[in-house]
């Protein structure tokens, strides 16, 4: 098992790896602004000419790029090469709006699985491993991101996509898997599913890794997982509209390694758009430094996060971003609290009485916001006592009050009857008209 | 002692219908039956003719279901009886959780009781020589 897929780039002194984010940033503003009618627009508008940019420092200069942006421009107007020049497409599902389109050159291809390569093998993946992919293939970028970046570091892809859960489990046993790539929530369901079909993951099978992505997740889940199916659960991090899936912890499990050759990561004050501190809480803001396709400048994810440039314990030098409790997308605002549902897994997960599934029901009665969270009732929960059922959902309701600062009410239903997800999980169902 | 079957079961239409179903499918014959009713949930509970064959049912087909030590106490049908148990109860400081009582073809009553001390309640009860069911008892209910 090798330590590291480059260990040249991935344990670069950080004031070299600056120095070229600096070159690398400046190239781009070039690139963009003769390739793509929409950012030389947005440049003219904000008065920002190429030159302007002389160093990594500059970039505050430059305008924000958004989601909106890219909706705006649908299907493919922020492009900066044209079809003969693609080699591949994905769209995104469109769940919180217009889908978006996501183009690749060759080179984007072979970055974004260099980016994955080099994650993988800081998770101790690679040539000895058979990993099966439970990401959807098609036009979601997951199992074809992971796939290519599976197969760069030598491991053997089992394709298996989402879904035929009980024929997943089989050939899980037959072939030897060692790593699961799927959402959690699909994990949990293929838990639930090997458990009723008599298998233990951590008894029956050979697998020691998950990586677990496309959609938040929270620490007190992954000890649960953990435990639960017996192997190392990893966060992995990425959106289509930066190629897909990307970066991931690495064994020390303590923050997500942004390969800083390849992106610009700043993370900001979400109401003054300024820069916070080393270490300190606001949003993720990413800048593409190598993509040929659709390169985005200061592109804000959304996401909550805390950025850390500290040397981490693996040796790597590559900045790292606290595991994301949710996306600004996810954000409940009820009663004016904002409401993040990672915050609320969090929570429950701590209780050893509640289950792994949840759903979040937020309504509006009399101008007033009521939220409602269900949890399943467990064989360890349940009692023939109804009073124990009460104190159980009132013990949870209290320990929501006291992270989320809003009167909850919870509800026991009954085990099984939450929906279980393949793909991305719903947990939020807001009746509100707003 | 007997075993009641408990279950929880949110409060909706069309859920007593499936238990009901289940043991049908299996041939479970419900001898005393209860509903505790809480809001949005509640608790099922159950004597039955064969309590691990209705646990096992009842689990496999995704509900939360557990079994539960209680006690069938015999009691003649007629006024004063339930008093009298409930007294020599209290007076050994034995509190009843829950109970529920249902009338025989022949001249008994029997009351289904919960108690916090199982044990307790069976000496009490035995000394005071008030019948005790057994689930042989129940299957010839």
């Amino acid at each position: 098992m090798i330590e590291y897929w480059n260990p040249q780039i991935e344990r670069m002194p950080v004031e070299e790896l600056k120095e070229i984010q600096g070159e690398k940033l400046c190239n781009l503003v070039k690139y963009v602004y003769e390739h793509s009618p929409f950012y030389r627009k947005r440049f003219d508008d904000a008065g920002i000419r190429p030159e302007d940019i002389k160093s990594l420092d500059d970039v505050t200069k430059l305008p924000f790029t958004y989601k909106k942006d890219l909706r705006d421009t649908y299907p493919t107007g922020m492009f900066c090469v044209p079809n003969n020049k693609l080699v591949r497409f994905h769209v995104s599902s469109g769940t919180t709006g217009k889908p978006t389109v996501v183009g690749y050159t060759d080179n984007d291809i072979k970055a974004w699985t260099t980016s994955l390569a080099r994650a993988m093998t800081s998770i101790g993946v690679g040539r000895d491993d058979i990993m099966q992919i439970g990401y959807g293939y098609g036009l979601f970028t997951g199992g074809l991101g992971m796939h290519y970046g599976a197969e760069e570091t030598g491991c053997t892809v089992l394709p298996a996509s989402s879904g035929n859960t009980d024929r997943q489990i089989e050939l899980m046993q037959d072939l030897g898997t060692t790593v699961i790539g799927c959402t959690p929530s699909y994990f949990l369901f293929m838990i639930e599913a090997a458990k009723s079909a008599g298998v233990s993951f951590q008894d029956d099978t050979d697998l020691r890794v998950g990586v677990f992505g496309a959609e938040p997740w929270s620490e007190e889940m992954r000890k649960r997982i953990e435990e639960s199916a017996g192997i190392k659960a990893y966060d992995i991090f990425g959106t289509s509209e930066l190629s897909g899936p990307l970066f991931t912890e690495c064994r020390e499990q303590k923050g997500i390694h942004i390969w800083a050759d390849q992106f610009l990561v700043e993370v900001i004050d979400p109401d003054t758009g300024e820069p916070v501190p080393n270490g300190e809480r606001g949003e993720l803001v990413i800048t593409t430094l190598v993509k040929e396709a659709l390169p985005l400048i200061r592109y804000r994810i959304g996401d909550i996060t805390v950025l850390n440039w500290d040397e981490c314990e693996c040796g790597r030098t590559h900045p790292r971003i606290m595991r994301v409790l949710g996306r600004a997308d996810d954000m409940l605002i009820v009663r004016g609290i904002n409401v993040f549902p990672g915050q609320v897994e969090s929570v429950l997960m701590k209780i050893p009485e509640v289950g792994e599934h949840f759903m979040i029901i937020v309504d509006r009665i009399n101008e007033l916001d009521i939220m409602k969270v269900q949890i399943e009732m467990t064989d360890v929960a349940f009692s023939d006592k109804v009073n124990d059922i009460i104190n159980l959902e009132k013990k949870v309701a209290s320990a929501l009050k006291g992270v989320l600062n809003i009167a909850v009410k919870v509800e026991l239903v009954e085990h099984g009857s939450l929906p279980r997800s393949m793909g991305k999980a719903k947990k939020v169902i807001d009746n509100r008209k707003l | 002692m007997i075993k009641q079957i408990s279950l929880f079961a949110e409060n909706k239409p069309g859920r007593l219908a499936s238990v009901s179903d289940k043991f049908k499918g299996a041939g479970i014959n419900i001898r005393a039956f209860t509903i505790a009713e809480a809001g949005d949930f509640g608790i099922i509970r159950m004597v039955v003719d064969d309590p691990d064959l209705a646990h096992k049912v009842l689990h496999d087909s995704g509900f939360t279901v557990s079994e539960t030590n209680v006690l069938g106490v015999e009691m003649e049908d007629v006024p004063g009886q339930l008093g009298m148990i409930a007294e020599v109860l209290g007076e050994k400081d034995i509190n009843i959780d829950y109970a529920y009582a249902f009338v025989t073809r022949t001249e008994k009553a029997f009351l289904i009781v919960r108690v916090n001390d199982i044990r307790g309640a069976v000496k009490v009860l035995d000394d005071a020589k008030i019948k005790l069911l057994d689930m042989s008892d129940v299957q010839n209910i």
